[in-house]
């Protein structure tokens, strides 16, 4: 199990590795970094051979990569093209951005395994169709779609008729908010609702589409079959035997969807104009800045490479089979 | 007796009945096509009531067979042709283009649709309709040549791994993996805005696009080929001497086709989501040139008050991505029946 | 000295809703098993033999309906709710199913399934359980089992997959075991193993054992009294004896006569019966195996004949012998083989169709492999 376990960190470090320089070359490719100073007709050469400098623009890319990555690895990330170091940015917005992401995924699982299995268990019956349905239509929403929607046509009647501002739909606190943790609590909740509201609801059919065909699959398997002849009681087969074995898969494709929830996040913050590091890399790409858009990558990449290694292990402590192979 | 021998018990009769345990579909089928008596058509003594005289079918036939007896998939179908010709058609035929300036905006301040613009129209002019239709057309163009990039490349390299293994296996997915590695958005976000910053075209978007996303097929084609490459049909194969090309084209490919298919279908939606998405954001297609993202950008801000700049593409995103779901749900009903076994 | 039967069928009917129509796989069944008696139950797949377990044991898919009455110990089984049927299984009636391959749970080790099916009916302690457990893994024959206790199982081969299974069904001492197919989908000699494990499980535990099966030598290795199942109902029932020394219909004859002997010299054809068994969706009014029965006639397709005792009957140990067949008395004391041997121009091996019609050595390529892939023997 411990070899198993060693592997995959190996490769997972590896992988990490090798997206980190094909995220810097692509980035440095993309676009011209001195284009801001060039708008300025009258920049003088100094500067352009300053700022050059700065950036080691003169060095080959297997210097700057190393220069990039070697302090990035030291929390350093560079500047932005304003001058501000990257770094502080990087971890404040990622905060704001983590909260939404963390609670909604959490949600989101719950919510699917619950759909999915209850879907398998009434399989054909009024919830069944009523789950499918649903499922198909959420997953045919794109995000930006879901969260205009829950924004203009949502919220705005859920406040006018309650009489004032409920769900917040701009940023993630209202302004010049006082008084402790609690208090502020409220007006927390009502600007998370919807935010957190959309990414739920777009990442959970599709998870539990995934869980009821493995439930299904599971049900009708032989050693459930041979669970119930052995005489247990149904709600230990259900849990130890059923539910043990159906859990398995979902868990790897949870994990594995991680990147497109940090994806939905961007699209999120950018409906709710929240300051997560979504809109912030976003920002970045508009304006070429290239150390904010590598530093976003990098992490992202962190995150992802992390989640799925969780989700190896994880499944190697579920399935026996797997970990000797 | 007829003065064939009566033959074993499992003899030729049994395989007008259909091929179902035992050796490979693909194996039925060399047999069948083969010059061996076959019950298909032809009397045979045992006749009717034994279910004896049936056709033997193809794949193809028995999957489409499958489809059409599902009606969600086929109104889906059906819509999806109409929306797809008539944004076509729409281009030649309605009488405003969707660049057109029409001197309409009197009609778009006393708000919403009109018998002439049955969709409304733009603070600036446009109708509403022909940019929708517009938009509809190249999102629809744009995810089907996705969907054929991506499901060309993933194939082949989940083939190739799936095939070989040794080497090429592990290689081939480390690969895989860390082009998973980074959330497809971003890396679009930065390609894309470099690809329409520079031609602006549905065609760049939609190739980047595919050169990232083929990595889901990549690895559902090498499970399938792992599993499918251990069945005694390929051992078969193997000694006649087929080479390695021909295995993997006429022997395994046939067998893995449902799933690539009903993934194909998926990665169709998909590619809309992202386009619209990114087109949403900005990058992607660019103005002058629509898609359905950049309407819901521009309609985002007043869409309570000037709500149709908003809710028909919107309704069309749904509509169309919905539609494609379904047909793949049907797809993947088609090759895969889900049906409770029953073991006598 | 006759005791009461343990299990008894009476009149069983199971049909099934498909797409296609309404499926009668099982069509009347009767027959009794008495405590320590061994009832093997033959046919051929789609025969309905493994759905009539299936139904003593209440483990049916949804898309089953029953009717009849299967009684164990005077009480009855069908129609009950799981809870209710929790009681009997694994105690009064155990199952052993055809696939080993995925019989078991891969998630857990099999001395932990196996003593999870001894806490399930005795009140006792992990420690005590987990030693029953040990035991009974040498009672089937595992080497080494207090290692292999903890062994998961898939580093088990198929042949030691069913011999566990085997053990979980005898945990609790039963009164009956069911085993369906249990050497199907193995080997030859791997069957023998196992085979071997269940007469020892026989003996300790003086279970009866209902054992349906396809292969007639298994049958006569194990069986005193035999049922004939054809599309869906018995067609002959008799002691082992009669069966295969006085068949009195011509299905069974055809099954016996397709079987190659090695007491011959070799010379011999084999004699199948053509064609294949008929769909279970729409039987016509007569007998079910007419279209293939070498002494068809007209009132054959009028009538199904039931099944009757026949005239002199020599009592087995434990009723009757009884065949389904209109011309039953001839056939019992005809000496002229009935079907057509096999022509001297073999046809190519077809490797797909249906399954073989007696003894699994007659067709070793898609006999006994055809369900699961032959086991090495290494940890699959």
């Amino acid at each position: 199990m411990l070899a198993y376990i060693l592997r995959r960190v190996a490769a997972s470090v590896l992988i990490l590795v090798l997206s980190s320089m094909l995220v810097f070359v692509m980035v440095a490719n993309s676009g011209d970094p001195l284009a801001t100073l060039r708008l300025n007709p009258h920049t003088p050469a100094s500067t352009y051979a300053a700022r050059r400098a700065l950036l080691h623009l003169n060095d080959p890319i297997p210097q700057r990569y190393w220069i990039w990555i070697s302090n990035a690895v030291h929390g350093n990330f560079g500047s932005t093209i304003q001058g501000q170091p990257v770094a502080p940015q990087l971890w404040s917005h990622l905060f704001v951005t983590f909260q939404m992401v963390i609670i909604a995924t959490i949600v989101a699982i719950v919510v699917a395994i619950t759909v999915g299995v209850l879907s398998a268990i009434r399989r054909g019956r009024a919830f069944d169709s009523a789950a499918t349905v649903t499922n198909f239509l959420f997953i045919s929403i794109p995000v930006f779609v879901l969260g205009l929607i829950l924004k203009e046509f949502v919220a705005i009647p859920i406040n006018n008729a309650v009489g004032r501002t409920v769900l917040y739909t701009i940023g993630q606190e209202s302004p010049n908010l006082t008084g402790g943790f609690v208090q502020r609590l409220p007006n927390y909740a009502g600007h998370f609702v919807l935010p957190v509201l959309t990414l739920i609801l777009v990442s959970y059919p599709s998870w539990a589409i995934y869980q009821r065909s493995s439930m299904l699959e599971v049900l009708d398997s032989d050693y459930v079959r041979l669970a119930r002849a052995k005489g247990l009681r149904p709600r230990r087969v259900l849990i130890r035997h059923t539910l043990r074995n159906a859990l398995i898969p979902v868990t790897t494709v949870i994990a594995l969807d991680f990147a497109a929830i940090l994806g939905g996040a961007i699209l999120v913050e950018s409906v709710f104009s929240w300051q997560g590091v979504g809109v912030w890399f976003l920002a970045g790409v508009s304006n070429l800045d290239f150390n904010v858009v590598q530093a976003y990558l990098l992490v992202t990449a962190f995150f992802v490479v992390a989640f799925n290694l969780l989700a190896d292990i994880l499944y190697g402590v579920l399935d026996p089979r797997i970990r000797y192979g | 007796m007829a003065e064939r021998p009566a033959g074993g018990g499992t003899g030729a009769p049994v395989r007008g009945r259909g091929a179902r345990s035992g050796a490979s579909v693909a194996a039925g089928r060399r047999l069948r096509r083969s010059r061996l008596p076959v019950a298909g058509g032809e009397t045979h003594p045992l006749g009717d009531e034994h279910g004896m005289a049936g056709d033997a079918r193809r794949q193809w036939q028995i999957v489409l067979g499958r489809f059409v007896r599902q009606p969600r998939a086929m109104i889906s179908l059906g819509v999806f042709a109409v929306l797809g010709i008539g944004s076509v058609v729409a281009g030649f035929a309605w009488h405003y283009n969707y660049l057109t300036l029409t001197d309409q905006i009197a009609t778009f301040t006393s708000g919403g649709p009109t018998w002439q613009h049955p969709f409304g129209v733009d603070p600036i002019g446009h109708d509403v309709f022909a940019q929708v239709m517009q938009g509809t057309k190249e999102d629809i163009q744009v995810a089907l040549l996705v969907a054929a990039v991506t499901t060309l490349i993933g194939t082949t390299i989940g083939a190739l791994a799936g095939y070989f293994r040794g080497w090429v296996d592990p290689i081939l997915m480390r690969f895989t993996d860390f082009i998973l590695a980074v959330p497809l958005l971003a890396v679009l976000a930065v390609l894309a805005n470099l690809a329409s910053k520079q031609s602006g075209s549905w065609f760049w978007v939609a190739m980047i696009i595919g050169f990232l996303a083929w990595t889901y097929v990549a690895r559902l084609v090498r499970a399938d080929f792992l599993s499918l490459r251990e069945r005694d049909f390929v051992e078969a194969a193997r000694a006649i001497g087929a080479s390695n090309r021909r295995i993997i084209v006429r022997h395994l490919l046939p067998n893995a086709i449902g799933p690539i298919i009903v993934n194909a279908t998926l990665t169709v939606a998909n590619a809309i989501i992202l386009e619209s998405t990114l087109s949403f954001l900005g990058l992607g297609i660019q103005p002058p040139n629509i898609s359905l993202g950049t309407l819901v950008a521009s309609g985002e801000g007043d869409a309570t008050t000037f709500w149709w700049l908003f809710v028909f593409p919107a309704a069309f995103i749904i509509v169309l991505i919905l539609c494609i779901n379904f047909i793949g749900d049907g797809l993947r009903e088609a090759f895969d029946p889900r049906r409770s076994r029953v073991r006598a | 000295m006759t005791t009461e039967p343990l299990l008894v069928f009476d009149h069983l009917e199971v049909d099934f809703a498909t797409s296609g129509g309404v499926v009668h796989a099982v069509r009347g069944v009767d027959l009794t098993l008495s405590a320590g008696e061994v009832l093997g139950i033959v046919g051929e797949s789609g025969s309905g033999k493994s759905v009539t377990a299936m139904a003593a044991m209440g483990l049916l898919p949804r898309s089953a309906r029953t009717r009849g009455s299967v009684r164990f110990r005077g009480g009855e089984l069908l129609g009950r709710k799981e809870k209710q049927l929790m009681g009997v299984r694994g105690k009064g009636i155990s199952m052993i199913f055809q696939d080993p391959m995925t019989s078991l749970n891969p998630v857990y080790s099999v001395g932990w399934q196996i003593a999870e099916a001894v806490r399930a009916h005795q009140d006792v302690s992990k420690e005590a359980a987990a030693a029953a457990a040990v035991e009974l893994l040498r009672r089937v024959g595992i080497p080494n089992p207090e290692e292999r206790a903890a062994s998961y199982p898939h580093e088990f081969s198929g042949g030691m997959r069913q011999r566990v299974v085997i053990a979980i069904a005898i945990a609790n001492d039963p009164e009956v075991i069911l085993a369906d197919e249990p050497t199907t989908a193995l080997d030859v000699t791997v069957q023998a193993q196992v085979l071997e494990s269940l007469k020892t499980a026989l003996t300790e535990t003086h279970a009866a054992l209902l054992l349906i099966t396809h292969d007639l030598g298994v049958i006569a290795g194990l069986a005193d009294r035999v049922l004939v199942m054809y599309a869906g109902r018995p067609v002959e029932v008799g002691t082992v004896d009669e069966i295969f020394y006085e068949p009195a219909m011509p299905y069974t004859l055809g099954l016996l006569g397709s079987i190659p002997r090695v007491d011959t010299d070799g010379t011999e054809r084999l004699r199948p019966i053509p064609g294949s068994p008929p769909s279970m969706v729409g039987t016509g009014p007569g007998c079910p195996f007419a279209p293939r029965c070498p002494l068809r006639a007209p009132v054959c397709d009028e009538q199904e004949p039931p099944l009757v005792a026949l005239g002199s009957a020599r009592d087995g140990a434990a009723g009757v012998h009884a065949a389904a067949c209109h011309f039953a008395e001839e056939v019992l004391v005809r000496t002229t083989p009935l079907f057509a041997a096999t022509s001297a121009d073999l046809e190519p091996p077809d490797a797909i169709g249906g399954e073989p019609v007696g003894g699994a050595a007659a067709t070793p390529v898609d006999g006994a492999s055809g369900t699961g892939a032959p086991d090495p023997g290494g940890a699959r």
